[in-house]
């Protein structure tokens, strides 16, 4: 046989992104240096961006006065309990628009009409309610919370298989039964990837939160050097809350790997 | 326990997708529903197992289920409607733990199900681990599992390909000839139909009559792959439905 012909071009290929480790921390890590460098060198003045370096020494001073966690903790307590709140209700609701007619027309409505309102803008409201305590600030992180939940875990619900639901009828399970071992797991990606959002929302309004009478919390200590004009201490709060973001997505993977390894 | 339908009638507004359709499935026996797309077979599978309501006649059960039954009407789906997040024996728990059944009860049938269905090494492997035709067979022991009277088969071997259908075939065949089940058999494969039935119905196209129930004598075991009377039982099957599947190929869908 003649093996002379021209091989066949590659053409396939691509558009299947992976996961390559490393990559996100080399990026923090060069613009990092690039910002330290450039503050150094005097292309950017310290008073329009403050030196890497500095910020970590602020950080520093933080942690050794142990002002940190006095500021880490209640925020953290606020972030907790106004997410749990807010997420268990979200994730409740959601579920009863997704399986009962009544409960869906009457309340996607009302869920549409109080998700584009800006929480913030509640906050007085809030305080007249729960008070100036810790009651306005769980309210208002609960409530920021509660709508992308809620859209999220109805939409999840919807997209349970419903040959699935059709089987575990077919096989008499109890109504529950179905509610509890075919709707909620196979709702369980589309409510795990809506906390992502919903958390994420939640840090930022704890900063908001804590506008409003709070002695100590991230948010608090933010706003602070906010109106000092102390760049350095407002990029350590901001680090912080940053951080904050990330550790919560890493823990919904570490959630996602365990809770949905079933998945394809 | 026997199954008569009576007079099932059935329409979508105005629009009739089933008429008159009057069966009796004898206890013992495998009846396989054919016709041409859109005829309504799965949807009558849907009526006889009461996840759906037909317009018109009743379905009944005549006599008891037997002892020990959990679930008299049980489906076999032809997409297996397996719980992706639950293991084959966890899939096939999920139906026992309802009527209480756990722990060595539970296992006890589990194992005995799986043993039947040649499953007994995959007892804790996921759905996505395993082919078409395993998850086929997981949907049959979680089947065989609550006992059924009737096995509402809806065209259970369609998404496997040609090979594996075979052998799941002999499976069946195999299954029945140790305990012989009750079963309405739904399928468009005419093959599928006369190596399986004892009774073969024949619908005609919308609105859904019979046309004609061909029995088939020769006894499962005896029916092998390209068996002279079984092709013979097949091509008469064809006729019967070749110009209907023609003419229901050409209708526009009614979404």
């Amino acid at each position: 046989m003649d093996n002379n012909g021209k091989s066949v071009t590659f053409r396939g290929g691509g558009f299947a992104p992976q996961s390559r480790r490393w990559m996100g921390v080399l990026v923090f890590v060069a613009l990092i240096l690039f910002v330290e460098w450039s503050t150094r060198a005097g292309w950017i003045s310290s008073l329009s961006l403050p030196r890497p370096s500095d910020v970590l020494d602020t950080f520093r001073q933080l942690f050794d006065s142990g002002l940190l966690f006095k500021h880490l903790l209640p925020s953290l307590t606020r972030l907790f309990v106004g997410a749990l709140i807010g997420a268990s209700i979200g994730i409740a609701v959601g579920i009863m628009i997704g399986l009962f007619s009544y409960v869906r027309s009457g309340l996607v409505p009302l869920v549409a009409a109080i998700f584009p309102i800006p929480k913030i803008a509640l906050l007085p409201l809030f305080v007249i309610w729960f008070g100036i305590g810790e009651g306005s600030k769980y309210a208002l992180i609960a409530f920021g919370t509660f709508t992308p939940t809620v859209v999220a875990t109805y939409g999840a619900v919807d997209n349970v298989d419903r040959t699935l639901i059709r089987m575990g009828q077919s096989f008499g399970l109890s109504w529950w039964s179905i509610v509890r071992k075919i709707v909620l797991p196979g709702a369980m990606p589309g409510i795990l990837s809506g906390l992502r959002i919903s958390l994420a929302i939640a840090i930022i309004l704890l900063v908001a939160a804590e506008m409003l009478g709070a002695e100590y919390g991230i948010g608090a200590y933010i706003l602070e050097a906010g109106s000092l004009y102390d760049l350095e201490r407002l990029f350590a709060g901001v680090v912080i809350l940053s951080l904050l973001g990330v550790l919560i997505s890493a823990l919904i993977g570490m959630l996602e790997r365990r809770l949905l390894g079933w998945r394809t | 326990m026997d199954i008569r339908l009576d007079g099932i009638g059935h329409s979508y507004d105005e629009f009739e997708v089933m008429r008159d359709i009057t069966l009796d499935i004898p206890s013992g026996q495998i009846v396989c529903i054919v016709g041409p797309s859109g005829c309504g077979k799965s949807t009558l599978l849907r009526f006889i197992g009461g996840l759906e309501k037909p317009k018109r006649g009743r379905i009944l059960q005549l006599g008891d289920p037997p002892t020990g039954c959990l679930n008299p009407l049980t489906y076999i789906f032809q997409d297996f409607a397996l719980l992706p997040w639950r293991s084959v024996s966890g899939n096939i728990s999920l139906v026992l733990e309802d009527h209480g059944i756990k722990g060595a009860a539970a296992k006890t049938i589990i194992d005995d199900v799986l043993a039947r269905t040649k499953l007994t090494d995959f007892a804790k492997a996921l759905p996505k681990q395993l082919s078409g035709g395993m998850k086929q067979r997981v949907a049959i022991a979680r089947a065989l599992a609550v006992n059924p009277a009737v096995m509402l088969m809806d065209e259970p071997l369609s998404a496997l390909d040609s090979q594996t259908r075979e052998l799941l075939m002999d499976d069946l065949v195999e299954l029945w000839t140790r305990q012989p089940f009750t079963a309405v058999y739904v399928t468009h494969n005419l093959a599928e139909a006369v190596r399986l039935g004892h009774k073969v119905v024949v619908l005609s196209r919308r609105p859904g009559q019979i046309r004609e129930i061909v029995e088939i004598e020769k006894p499962l075991v005896a029916r092998e792959f390209g068996d002279a009377d079984l092709d013979h039982a097949q091509k008469h099957l064809w006729q019967l439905m070749r110009d209907e599947a023609r003419v229901a190929d050409a209708e526009l869908l009614h979404g």
